[in-house]
């Protein structure tokens, strides 16, 4: 019955990566299209209603890949008889589904879609890294694991860092579209992207969204601690880096609200705060020692 | 709120209020915080005494003079070093010295009314005219109380603001962090935290002896340490079979407490602590204890129990130091103790799973002199064999006799010991209330607007509004203003 649950599983992920890869040649296309309009005078003219189609595919993919993601990570829940967070191979598809989660439910709200090329990639690159190097058979938890705060203060982490990952994204955007406009003009292609004013906006609203998730996620954290390892607070290196985050975002948040940074200093902070999510995650995990070392790896 | 008391600015004086001031503005705090973000970087790359003493001594073994450099910056005691806790301790009089006097200035601004009408509305960033039919003072009134905000009626103008729940929230965050670091200080004055590995079978009675290690706070008294007696009935640990991961620890004990006549069974497991009063008992670890009986040439008991092994692997293979003083001369023993026995060809003896399926004790003996009396304090998981010499080796099987020249020891079985947690930590209901209030003041902070809103109704009506911090929504909010104005609603 597990088994059959694990290879399901399995298949499902193999074939939300073949959608995603889908995905990611449709939003390829349409800005590829997009590029090849030769000066800014024919673009004005250009008929979008091909690449319009091609976008429509693309975002379209990316639903259904989310789709199959998510029924990927209920069954491998299923496989074990549990919330599918006991190692890193399902931490990672757990949080590509936060990540597209995340575009998918911004999309709704902001013209994100020139977005998806990079997410598709991102997410392709997190699901193959977990299939390829970080795979493990389903397995019963750990002791230390059975606790209902799995479920919370894994899940709060899990979108807290799907979101910062995607403000992070948004704020690379920026940084690299802010960098083609001190040199001139944008590019043809790139003339269809939001405005720099706007880009710097959304980062910042979606890290002011998340942010109290995280410090949620990290008080959640400190509370299961006090029941599984008998302290709220051990400055374990895991610990340690979700302070450091947490003094990172919040010294993003106060620098734009209270000095006023906008812009390309705002977007390396955040750029930084979000790195600091990332090392945390892929080095703590890996190479790490301390009490957080579920990876299993 | 700044007034200039002209003040002839005394030297050491003045320069106290200066450094007051300074360090208590709003930026201070922040450049603190954000200095403690650092400070604690260097403590999650480098090993520390209090997670890892194992890797310190490593270290301090593999390149001595850094090592020594290292320390004399506490780098191995990061969190509880005296610059860490400069910057936390300056921070928290920061924070006090910041937050106290906005949350007196706050309380009185809430109360008062916005200020008047400005006479150039047209200057507002958000501005809109149009003729007026009369009623729209009227319309204006109703909805500014029926949407909550305060507001000044002056001359036919209304002046509304909304939006205090903004700073409101803000002081709260502030004053939340305040209490978590109450709440660690008052823990780290009044509490305490103990050790003590017991071998099934066992008793403990909770006085300062019993402990392997015990570290009270500054202010806790040998006498509050909480009366109690427990007895460690059974310990069962079960394995997945394919990957050898544990899936569950039960602890059963039994526990007297109060006048110590009565005895409750009571279970302890990883996320499920025993609680005494304001005591909390963890179960940490467990591993094997072999039981062993070691006797002299003459045949005369000189050591007999259970002695705790240190598990080196996820099969639990063990190593440890039996050490038999009264033995005449003294004996010890470097063992290594495996749950279920396989032989590997690189590696000797392996445990291939976690349990005692099919377990073996292999033994180095050794004779001489155990160096307990020269004051070095030892491990008791090893034995210093530099100045001994060697007696012989042996596997055994439970049951088994290793018989050597002066003695022999017989390995008559195995009992599991578990690791306890003994803790009493006084704060920590300070730290987590402060953590609670944190997230609802970020809340109410992140996601209110400070807004002003006003009205002037002559010939024409005149609507302008302005937000604080370029909040978004405002114009959203005026536009639903006129609409309500225009009688469109
Ligand atoms: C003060 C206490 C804690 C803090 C600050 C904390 C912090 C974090 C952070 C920042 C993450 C996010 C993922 C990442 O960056 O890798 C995380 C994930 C996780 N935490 Fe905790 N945690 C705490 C306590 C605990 C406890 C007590 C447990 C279990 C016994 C636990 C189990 C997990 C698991 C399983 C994950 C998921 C994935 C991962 O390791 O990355 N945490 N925690």
């Amino acid at each position: 019955m597990s088994r059959t649950w694990a290879y399901l599983s399995n298949y499902l992920i193999y074939s939300s990566m073949a959608v995603y890869t889908l995905s990611f040649f449709a939003h390829a296309v349409e800005t590829a299209w997009a590029v090849k309009i030769p000066d800014a005078t024919t673009a004005k003219t250009l008929d979008y209603k091909r690449t319009e189609k091609v976008a429509r595919v693309a975002t379209a993919m990316m639903i259904l890949g989310f789709l199959l993601l998510f029924a990927g990570v209920i069954a491998r829940g299923l496989s074990a008889g549990r919330v599918p967070w006991g190692n890193m191979y399902e931490f990672s598809i757990t949080g590509a589904l936060a990540f597209s989660g995340a575009y998918l439910a911004a999309l709704r709200k902001y013209d994100l879609r020139w977005l998806g090329l990079l997410v598709s990639i991102a997410v392709l690159l997190t699901l193959g890294t977990a299939v390829a190097v970080l795979y493990r058979p389903s397995a019963p938890l750990v002791p230390a694991l059975k606790s209902t705060w799995l479920v919370i203060h894994v899940s709060a982490a899990i979108i807290s860092g799907g979101v910062f990952l995607l403000a992070n994204t948004i704020a690379a955007a920026y940084l690299y579209l802010d960098a083609m406009e001190s040199k001139g003009e944008r590019t043809a292609w790139a003339k269809r992207l939001p405005s720099l004013e706007s880009l710097d906006q959304l980062s910042y609203r979606l890290v002011a969204f998340v942010f109290p998730l995280w410090t949620f996620a990290v008080i959640a954290g400190a509370i299961w601690a006090e029941s599984a390892w008998g302290r709220y607070w051990g400055w374990d290196p895991k610990e340690t880096w979700a302070f450091i985050t947490w003094v990172a975002y919040a010294a993003y948040l106060h620098a734009r609200v209270t000095i006023g940074w906008r812009g390309r200093r705002a977007a390396w902070l955040c750029l930084f705060a979000g790195s600091t999510f990332l090392f945390n995650y892929i080095y703590v995990n890996i190479w790490g020692s301390g009490k957080h070392t579920y990876s299993g790896l | 709120m700044s007034q200039e008391i002209q003040l002839p600015e005394l030297g050491s004086v003045g320069l106290l209020r200066y450094v007051w001031r300074q360090l208590t503005s709003m930026r201070t705090a922040l450049i603190l915080l954000m200095l403690l973000g650092i400070a604690a970087v260097p403590g999650s790359l480098v090993p520390q005494r209090t997670q890892n003493p194992m890797a310190v001594s490593a270290s301090f073994r593999s390149s001595p003079e850094l090592s020594q450099w290292m320390d004399r910056f506490s780098l191995f005691d990061v969190y509880g070093s005296p610059w860490f806790s400069a910057i936390y301790i300056l921070l928290f009089i920061s924070l006090i010295g910041c937050v106290l006097p906005r949350t007196i200035e706050h309380f009185h601004a809430a109360r008062a009314l916005p200020p008047a009408t400005p006479k150039n509305l047209n200057r507002m960033e958000f501005y809109s005219a149009w003729p007026a039919v009369g009623s729209e003072l009227e319309l204006a009134r109703a909805w500014f109380k029926s949407q909550r905000f305060r507001v000044l009626e002056k001359d036919g103008t209304l002046s509304a603001e909304k939006g205090f729940t903004r700073e409101t929230g803000n002081l709260f965050f502030h004053l939340a962090l305040i209490l978590i670091l109450l709440g660690i200080s008052f823990s780290s004055l009044f509490g305490m935290r103990g050790e003590a590995i017991l071998n099934v079978g066992e008793r403990f009675v909770n006085t300062s002896t019993s402990y392997d290690s015990l570290a009270y706070g500054k202010l806790f008294k040998d006498g509050k340490l909480e009366k109690f007696i427990l007895t460690i009935d059974k310990f069962d640990a079960t394995y997945n079979v394919v990957t050898s991961a544990p899936e569950d620890y039960t602890l059963n004990v039994s526990l007297r407490t109060g006048d110590l006549t009565t005895t409750e069974k009571r279970v302890i497991k990883v996320n499920s602590p025993l609680a005494i009063g304001n005591t909390k008992i963890y179960l940490q670890a467990n591993g094997y204890s072999p039981v062993v009986t070691v006797r002299d040439s003459k045949g005369n008991v000189a050591l007999q129990g259970a002695v705790p092994f240190l598990p080196q692997d996820s099969n639990l293979r063990s190593i440890g130091a039996i050490k038999a003083p009264d033995a005449d001369p003294q004996v010890g023993f470097v063992g290594s103790f495996v749950p279920t026995y396989q032989r590997s060809d690189g590696n000797g003896a392996i445990s291939v799973f976690p349990q005692a399926l099919d377990p073996r004790l292999l033994l180095s003996a050794w004779s001489g002199d155990l160096g307990l009396d020269s004051g070095v304090p030892q491990s008791v998981y090893r034995i210093d064999t530099s100045s001994m010499s060697q007696l012989g080796l042996k596997s055994l099987k439970p049951g088994e006799v290793f018989t050597y020249a002066g003695g022999s020891i017989t390995f008559e079985g195995y009992v599991q010991w578990v690791n306890l947690q003994i803790v009493d930590d006084p704060g920590k209901n300070f730290a987590l209330l402060g953590a609670i209030v944190a997230i609802l003041g970020l809340l109410a902070s992140l996601f209110t607007r400070r807004r002003r809103i006003w009205i002037r109704v002559g010939d024409v009506v005149e609507v302008a509004g302005l937000a604080k911090n370029a909040a978004p929504g405002l114009e959203q909010e005026l536009a639903i203003f006129t609409k309500v104005l225009k009688g469109e609603k």
